[in-house]
């Protein structure tokens, strides 16, 4: 049978009963009447024999029991009318809950993308990136030979591949324009399962020095550079004056996050061409990180012990590069998503707090409103609604309100996911992938029934059951003791996990103002850091490359608006350069493992004026150290206090390894928190060291046509980006710069974790407290109102309004009171999670939750001093009438 | 109305109905007629609690039901016996008998 047919069906019965019922009455009605009986005396004679006709007509569609359907369409059509007829308590709670499932629903969208949903790559269950293990670090880059030995050796891999960041700039399209560049094995794309939508993949003679110059680009740069044309495979690309030939383009949605692999790569070169003796120096690194995928039945812990047996043969081979090298390996999404995922749980369970709050809202207002409905269902009760029936009612209509809830919520979420995002450009890997899908909507429906459920059940429960005769004696007047102190219960419950978020939110806001505090050991304000790059060698001679780099310095620190300028080899808190030395008098240790490690900056004299770095002895460096002067160097203090402790570190001579210089120690500066403003201290590495580019030896001088660089500017440092292109351009055409950003940025950025952790959590707090005081006032409203004749009583006999006001008050800081101290012992346990993003702050800060109380208290206390105040105003004879 | 009619025990408003139904087709009213005239007007039956269960035994499929003409012309709603209805009605019968011989039986003897 159709729908449309079994419908009328349905729709006749209820009429043919209707009818049926109606023969019988009026069947009797007229028997009465024949035996003399007057009409209407007849009739409700009829009725009383018949009895309760509802009730008759509700059994005979329970006896049918067809009847499911159209009672939850009766239900529902009941339902919007009702919730139409009081907009008010419609909206509050809708909003109220929308809130609550938008940021929840927000939350998990973020959280299905980044931990939840697996990498976009076949099998990826099996790819794991692949490290060196040194004593700095479990998770270093890996020497490029020390990367071919452990890919040709291994056999737990089916595949492996090395990656790392180049800087290339286009020539040929007009203006010189910068490219970002990953250098990538042949091995790469195929290993992760992506093939070129048009052309092919590497070949492996490719990735070989001496190997044809080819380049894969992303679709972006398809669609720019050359419109989308199908016919771009075999042009040509001119990349640092070398003519690249182009093989294929990636699809658009790749991404690849582990590691230093950058974002919105435009070209993809093969890895094995580039010649650069640091490159192929198997003791240095060149920031080359690796990934492999797993032969399948190999796990991990196989894979481990193969490649620690290679570290051991590489050490033993190459004693003086690889002692003291190991293998990690940790599975991608590890790699990927380890640091987020425990941030991003914790946000998710405030979410989900926000979200109980709002429930425990909504619920104190269905209660407050049952009060007031308790009539209307003993009525329909008396008319034969079985207390079940009541009770789907009930829940039908807490449906509709979730249900209208989760449509405005997602609303909610979809704005706030955006937002919530901007935040952390940076920080948060697969941020693209974030979108609203199948899992978030059944996450939304879920959470949505369970709202309906959980703050449904209770005032569904107490209503369906009230007892209709107490009621109609009380002709709805009656207060329930019992739906008081549910109400009571229900807002200490929100109290105390207001509690516990705004204890979260501000013991990170205290350690957050803690880490801006840090002095980095330099100014940053007004500090602009760029990139400069040149598509060739800056001259064809070591000393004419030294005379560009100077004229390049000179040129940067004549811009107006730029106080001083200096090139760089690394920045601090975005790079990690590292060089090995050894003290002069003292032998060169066998292997590149024993010698001393330090922070190794190349920089130009005016770098500490830019940089503000402080000096403590000596001399800084100069102009006049150049190819020709004594090699010297700079130390910091922690070097000084590290290596020479108390003795005087002037003058002393030090072994640079891989460079192969041996300066002089002329001065000594600030030390400056290399490894962030928070776990600098932290790290193995500390000690730092300052080396002039013009005295760099000429073997490396060709290596470097890249350059950081960074400048003191006199207004806000953006505003002189224009006037350096233009500078720079009149000294070289060539010459490109690009990636201007402040080194302010750079400490922001460097803090985005947590200032993630941060913001939401203060949202949270902030909702939830508005949400807590929503409860308190409204359930304050509530209970003022219906003691209005009892107040009526007591003022008239003589009660001062002092008193009114106290009775009322002591009633919500009695709530308030039992939540806030509930909340502590909870925010005791929660903010525990939080430790690993505090700094210098206890997670039990009392501190914070002294001022935690103390807002929650004021709250609390606003929000029942003003429902109070129209308790005092009450007039006792308007209250005494009104019953 | 008398205190000393007896509800209609639980159980039996159904065989009472099918019984009835089975003298031919039958609307509501007239059914409740019946039990009160058959009855001597021993039993006490609320009239509103006929119909649900004529619209069970309905939905059992023991009974079905037409709409028709009265002989006073109105549209009412006929009850008639199914066969489905005719068997479970006697298999109920002979239970009845039995039970109500079995409780005669110990009436009679006991001292």
């Amino acid at each position: 049978m159709n729908w449309p047919s079994r419908w009328s069906r349905k729709r006749n019965r209820e009429s043919q009963l209707d009818s049926e019922l109606r023969f019988h009455i009026e069947q009797r009605t007229e028997e009465l009447i024949a035996d003399g009986v007057e009409a209407s005396e007849a009739r409700r004679r009829a009725m009383i024999e018949f009895g309760g006709i509802e009730s008759a007509k509700e059994e005979c569609r329970e006896a049918r029991g067809t009847y499911f359907v159209e009672g939850v369409v009766q239900d529902i059509r009941y339902g919007v009318r009702t919730l139409r007829k009081s907009p008010a308590f419609a909206a509050g709670a809708i909003l109220t809950l929308a809130l609550g499932i938008g940021t929840s629903t927000g939350l998990f969208s973020i959280a299905d993308a980044v931990l939840i949903n697996p990498l976009p790559y076949t099998h990826p269950d099996r790819l794991v990136a692949i490290y060196a293990r040194t004593k700095i670090s479990r998770r270093f880059p890996v020497s490029y030979p020390n990367f071919l030995d452990w890919a040709r050796e291994n056999k737990a891999f089916s595949a492996m591949a090395a990656f790392r960041s180049g800087q290339f700039v286009l020539t040929g399209t007009g203006v010189p324009e910068h490219v970002r560049v990953e250098m990538v094995s042949a091995e790469f794309l195929p290993l992760l399962g992506v093939a070129p939508v048009i052309g092919r993949q590497f070949t492996p003679e490719e990735d070989r020095l001496g190997g044809k110059p080819v380049a894969l680009i992303s679709n972006g740069f398809w669609k720019q550079k050359f419109g989308g044309a199908p016919n771009v495979v075999g042009k040509s690309l001119t990349l640092n004056d070398e003519v690249y030939t182009i093989a294929g383009v990636v699809p658009a949605g790749f991404r690849y996050w582990s590691g230093n692999f950058r974002r919105n790569v435009d070209l993809y070169v093969p890895i094995g061409q580039l010649d650069n003796p640091l490159f192929r120096d198997r003791s240095a690194e060149m920031e080359t990180d690796a990934v492999g995928r797993l032969r399948p039945g190999v796990t991990l812990a196989q894979a481990q012990a193969e490649m620690d047996a290679i570290a051991t043969h590489l050490a033993e081979q190459h004693p003086n590069a690889d002692k003291g090298i190991g293998i990690t390996l940790v599975p991608l999404r590890q790699d990927i998503v380890g640091n987020i995922q425990p941030i991003l749980l914790l946000v998710l369970a405030a979410a989900g707090f926000v979200l109980l709050i709002a429930c425990a809202n909504v619920a104190n207002l269905l209660l407050a409103r049952s009060a007031g409905r308790a009539k209307e269902f003993a009525v329909r009760a008396a008319v034969g609604a079985g207390r079940g029936r009541v009770f789907r009612q009930l829940l039908t209509e807490n449906v509709i309100l979730s249900v209208a809830s989760s449509a405005v919520g997602l609303g909610f979420a979809a704005c706030g996911t955006r937002a919530a995002l901007s935040f952390l450009p940076e920080t948060l890997p697969r941020a693209s992938e974030v979108h609203f899908d199948g899992h978030v909507l059944f996450f939304t429906v879920a959470a949505c029934l369970a709202c309906a459920v959980v703050f449904g059940f209770a005032p569904a429960m107490k209503t369906a059951r009230a007892d209709i005769h107490e009621v109609l004696k009380k002709a709805g007047r009656g207060s329930s003791g019992t739906r008081h102190h549910t109400q009571r219960v229900f807002v200490a419950v929100e109290m105390a996990l207001a509690v516990v978020l705004l204890a979260g939110a501000g013991v990170m806001i205290r350690s957050l103002a803690r880490l801006w505090s840090v002095n980095p050991g330099f100014d940053p304000h007004r500090v602009l850091t760029f990139v400069v790059s040149s598509p060739q060698p800056l001259g064809s001679t070591p000393s004419k490359v030294r005379a560009a780099e100077r004229q390049i310095r000179l040129q940067l620190g004549a811009v107006p608006g730029i106080e001083a300028a200096s090139l760089v080899g690394s920045l601090p808190i975005q790079g990690r350069s590292l060089l090995s030395f050894w003290m002069a008098g003292e032998p060169k240790p066998a292997t590149g493992a024993q010698m001393k490690t330090a922070i190794f900056y190349l920089v130009q004299p005016d770098y500490f004026k830019v940089m503000r770095i402080p000096l403590m002895r000596g001399r800084l460096l100069a102009s006049e150290d150049n190819a020709r002067s004594p090699q010297v160097v700079v130390i910091d203090q922690q070097f000084a206090r590290e290596y020479f402790g108390r003795q005087n570190p002037i003058g002393r001579k030090i072994h640079l390894y891989i460079i192969g210089a041996s300066p002089e120690i002329v001065g000594v500066v600030g030390h400056v928190k290399q490894w962030g403003l928070a776990s600098d201290s932290q790290s193995p590495v500390q000690a730092q060291m300052y080396f002039p580019i013009s005295q760099m030896p000429d073997n490396l001088t060709g290596g470097g046509s890249v350059w950081e660089a960074v400048a003191r500017t006199r207004g806000s440092s953006m505003s002189a980006v224009v006037a350096i292109r233009r500078h720079l351009a009149r000294l070289d055409t060539q010459l490109a710069a690009y990636d201007f950003q402040s080194m302010d940025a750079i400490l922001s950025d460097s803090l985005a974790e947590r200032r993630f952790a941060m913001m939401l959590l203060s949202v949270f707090s902030g909702f939830a407290v508005l949400l807590a005081c929503v409860g308190i006032y409204g359930v304050t409203s509530h209970v003022v109102g219906e003691r209005t004749h009892e107040i009526g009583i007591r003022v008239a006999l003589g009660a001062q309004r002092g008193d009114v006001l106290r009775t009322v008050i002591r009633d919500g800081i009695f709530m308030a009171g039992i939540g806030i101290v509930a909340g502590i012992c909870g925010a005791l346990a929660f903010t525990r999670l939080l430790s690993s993003l505090l700094f210098q702050i206890a997670p039990t800060d009392p501190a914070t939750y002294s001022a935690v109380t103390v807002i929650l208290a004021t709250v609390a206390l606003l929000a029942s001093y003003i429902p109070a105040r129209r308790a005092t105003r009450v007039d006792p004879v308007v209250a005494l009438r009104q019953e | 109305m008398n205190q000393d009619k007896a509800a209609i025990l639980k159980g039996t408003l159904d065989m009472l109905i099918l019984k009835i139904v089975a003298l031919g087709p039958i609307h509501g009213y007239a059914i409740s007629q019946r039990i009160q005239q058959i009855s001597r007007d021993h039993f006490q039956l609320q009239q509103g609690s006929l119909y649900p269960a004529l619209h069970r035994l309905e939905n059992r499929d023991w009974l079905e039901a037409e709409w028709r003409d009265t002989d006073t012309g109105r549209e009412a709603k006929f009850y008639k016996l199914t066969k489905k209805g005719r068997k479970h009605l006697e298999t109920e019968m002979e239970s009845w008998d039995r039970t109500a011989q079995a409780v005669a039986l110990i009436l009679r003897t006991a001292p």
